[in-house]
């Protein structure tokens, strides 16, 4: 097969072109700059240009370097202040995922004649046997698995993508990159938002792109309780920075209202929630939607801990309720919710956004 | 990628080929002993003559005097001791300065005239119309007695298009007496007799791998009356301008480029342009929606070929044309490689969408009818591919 592969400079993509090499496949290498603006490691760096450029030589393969950094503002920056300005809590890898690798550079590598587009992902794409459905499962290693960032996609996606390393650990990956002296084989994973850099901070970084609001804190009786500076920062479920109650115990924040803006706290008790809901234009299934009284295994957060749910009508529009077995951490307006198979918890079923 | 059996290079404007003589001149050099160019023993005596006699070539080629001409690394370091030479020493003496540059200049010249800024200078960019050229009208306007020196490339990297130095020399001239005019000769020199077209301008740049000469070589005419403050501080060779042990090597390279080019180029220029001719018609005719950059009647030099297709990504059509072994360019490229929006095309006013499409086509004196042809069956297929599956 003639494979393009999205190399980032990291260890994973360039172990998962050496994989695809020594399969027999004609592979091209391709590195996405996104960000111009100034990053830490972020995806985007010369530094790691290099790394994927020199990796790809190792290989003996062809290697490109593709402009995407207007679509990427416009994509993902964009909406990612914007949805800050809503006060909510957007994804932006996820949306980086969908309109970036999984769109653009998807239909890029088909417009040049390749059979499959593949990533560095931890995740794994099998067909159902029947060749005709394509199934999203968690990659190998438990701790690395990226699932819920690709949770959004359907099978035009899946039947066009590979995920060369989802079968294999982390250390296996590394020690694969050790064996091949590629040159990124002991670099660090790469951490947080890619185009903020630690020194400024989301808060640094979004006050540049946006007018930021203090707000009060209140308490569930609506008694004052303090303030913030910057209402669009915090998230439901919050801990730091709201102190402690009367009782002593900490308090954590259980409703945000940007318009008004104020912050209410409560117990830790107050902040658990049973329930969140999807909106229904952001529902997305692998195959075959789910509906009212399924049941299922949600995963609110990148690296968040799976919780058994039952699938529930929310009366308006198509709208999904996701109930939890047990209350847990509450999700704020704007993350993403996977969903899995419940009696193949390693499967990714669909995803939605919070309402 | 399965790489193509042949290659079509058309990307000459880039780097060109090393000529076979040059690199035998080259090798030469090393046949007998070769001292530092400024010891007194024989080896040192020997290197000394064959750097002056490459000076005394390159000189000839400029139709200036040899005492004019600094040997530099390459065209970028011209450009730099031109631009940033010339205002940090007229700074000096008269305590204010206005720097001007077109808006096409090569990166190497912009940001030369942009980093005098940091040195309290004033910056001005001079506007183009629309078919690339500098608008002496402008110039008139942007120049005063405050102006001290102005950069105009003889012709442009992407476009080739030709600016009218000499209405650019005699505005300088009129407006601002005591300016000095910097041309980057980079392009233009495989294709212009530079004696006549640059003539009247006080600096001039050229470097080796654009006609034929090894890459690390380059070299900047200063007139005489020029003030310069040097960018390299040493050993005080280049008389004072250019410190550093000289290239006797790549000057010899340079030297024995030029000597060809002066010696090809009455034949070579109207066979290239013909071969560029018929290269735009055949693309024009065979692609849909296909067009000329830069509009028919202006000046461009024989070799370069810009068009807009739309509907196609360039970055898409590069990598597609050299799966198929033709070697395009797609514009400039930031530090990572990625390809980054045309400035120049933008000065031109071309929209977003068509620059989008944009390739340059390069030809030089090595490109044959053979190469056309093979352009002339691969470029139409490929983009009418491209175009399929948007």
């Amino acid at each position: 097969m003639r494979v393009l592969v999205a190399m980032s400079g990291g260890v994973d993509s360039s172990v998962a072109a050496a994989l695809l090499v020594e399969h027999g496949h004609d592979v091209v290498g391709a590195t996405l700059k996104l960000w111009g603006g100034p990053s830490d490691s972020g995806c985007c760096s010369v530094a790691d240009v290099d790394d994927a450029r020199r990796v790809a030589q190792q290989l003996g393969i062809e290697h490109h370097v593709f402009n995407l950094t207007e679509e990427f503002d416009r994509h993902v920056v964009a909406p990612y202040v914007g949805e800050h300005v809503r006060g909510r809590t957007p994804n932006p890898c996820i949306e980086c995922n969908r309109s970036m690798k999984f769109d653009r550079l998807l239909g890029r590598s088909e417009r040049l004649g390749f059979d499959r587009l593949a990533t560095g992902h931890h995740a794994r794409v099998t067909d159902g046997g029947d060749g005709m459905v394509w199934s999203l499962r968690r990659g190998a290693d438990a701790d690395k698995d990226q699932s819920y960032v690709l949770s959004m996609l359907g099978q035009d996606a899946l039947s066009r993508v590979l995920f060369p390393v989802g079968d294999m650990t982390k250390d296996e990956v590394r020690a694969h990159a050790r064996r091949l002296g590629l040159r990124t084989a002991a670099k660090p994973d790469s951490q947080d938002v890619c185009f903020i850099r630690d020194a400024e901070g989301r808060q640094g970084f979004l006050s540049r792109r946006m007018e930021l609001h203090s707000a009060e804190v209140v308490d569930s009786a609506g008694r004052p309780a303090g303030s913030v500076e910057a209402v669009e920062l915090v998230t439901v479920g919050q801990r730091r920075g709201m102190g402690h109650g009367s009782d002593g115990t900490r308090r954590y924040v259980t409703h945000v209202d940007v318009a008004a803006r104020r912050v209410t706290v409560g117990s830790a008790a107050d902040a658990r929630c049973s329930s969140v809901v999807l909106a229904a234009p952001s529902l997305t299934w692998v195959d075959r939607p789910l509906h009212a009284g399924a049941r299922a295994v949600a995963q609110v957060s990148a690296h968040g801990r799976p919780v058994p749910c039952t699938l529930d009508d929310h009366g308006v529009d198509g709208d999904l309720v996701v109930r939890f077995d047990a209350p847990q951490r509450p999700v704020a307006p704007g993350q993403t919710v996977a969903l899995y198979d419940a009696r193949d918890p390693d499967a990714v079923v669909g995803a939605g956004v919070a309402a | 990628m399965t790489t193509a059996a042949t290659t079509t290079y058309l990307d000459h404007a880039a780097t060109t080929p090393l000529r076979p003589e040059v690199a035998a001149a080259m090798a030469e050099v090393h046949s007998g002993p070769l001292g530092n160019p400024t010891g007194s023993h024989p080896p040192a005596q020997r290197a000394r003559r064959l750097l002056e006699e490459a000076r005394d070539e390159v000189a000839a080629f400029l139709g200036r005097d040899p005492g004019d001409i600094v040997f530099t690394s390459g065209g970028t370091e011209s450009a730099n001791l031109a631009v940033l030479g010339t205002a940090e020493a007229a700074l000096r003496e008269r305590g204010d300065a206005v720097v001007l540059y077109s808006a096409v200049e090569h990166p190497a010249v912009r940001e030369s005239a942009r980093a005098t800024a940091a040195a309290g200078m004033e910056v001005r960019e001079l506007p183009v119309d629309d078919r690339g050229m500098v608008d002496p009208d402008s110039l008139a306007r942007a120049l005063s007695s405050r102006a001290v020196v102005v950069a105009v490339m003889t012709a442009n990297n992407e476009t080739g298009v030709v600016q009218p130095m000499a209405d650019v020399v005699q505005a300088v001239r009129r407006r601002a007496p005591r300016a000095v005019v910097f041309t980057d000769a980079v392009q233009a020199a495989p294709w212009l007799d530079l004696a006549e077209v640059t003539g009247g301008a006080d600096l001039v740049s050229l470097s080796a791998h654009k006609v034929g000469g090894p890459v690390g070589t380059g070299a900047l005419a200063v007139s005489p009356q020029v003030a310069l403050t040097p960018r390299q501080f040493g050993g005080g060779q280049e008389r004072e301008r250019r410190s550093g042990t000289q290239d006797v090597v790549g000057a010899v390279g340079l030297a024995a480029a030029l000597r060809l080019v002066a010696a090809e180029r009455p034949a070579a220029a109207p066979r290239v342009a013909a071969l560029r001719d018929r290269l735009a018609e055949g693309l024009l005719a065979a692609i849909e929606g296909a067009h000329r950059t830069v509009p028919a009647g202006v000046a461009v030099l024989p070799g370069h070929l810009h068009l807009c297709l739309p509907g196609v990504e360039r970055e898409e059509l590069l990598v597609a044309l050299g799966a198929e072994g033709v070697c395009a360019s797609g514009g400039s490229s930031c530090a990572s490689g990625a390809l980054e929006p045309s400035p120049v095309l933008a000065a031109m006013g071309v929209a977003p969408g068509l620059a989008a499409g944009a390739v340059r086509l390069t030809l030089g004196y090595g490109t044959t009818d053979a190469d056309v042809d093979r352009a002339l069956a691969v470029v139409p297929s490929v983009v009418a591919a491209l175009r399929r599956t948007a």
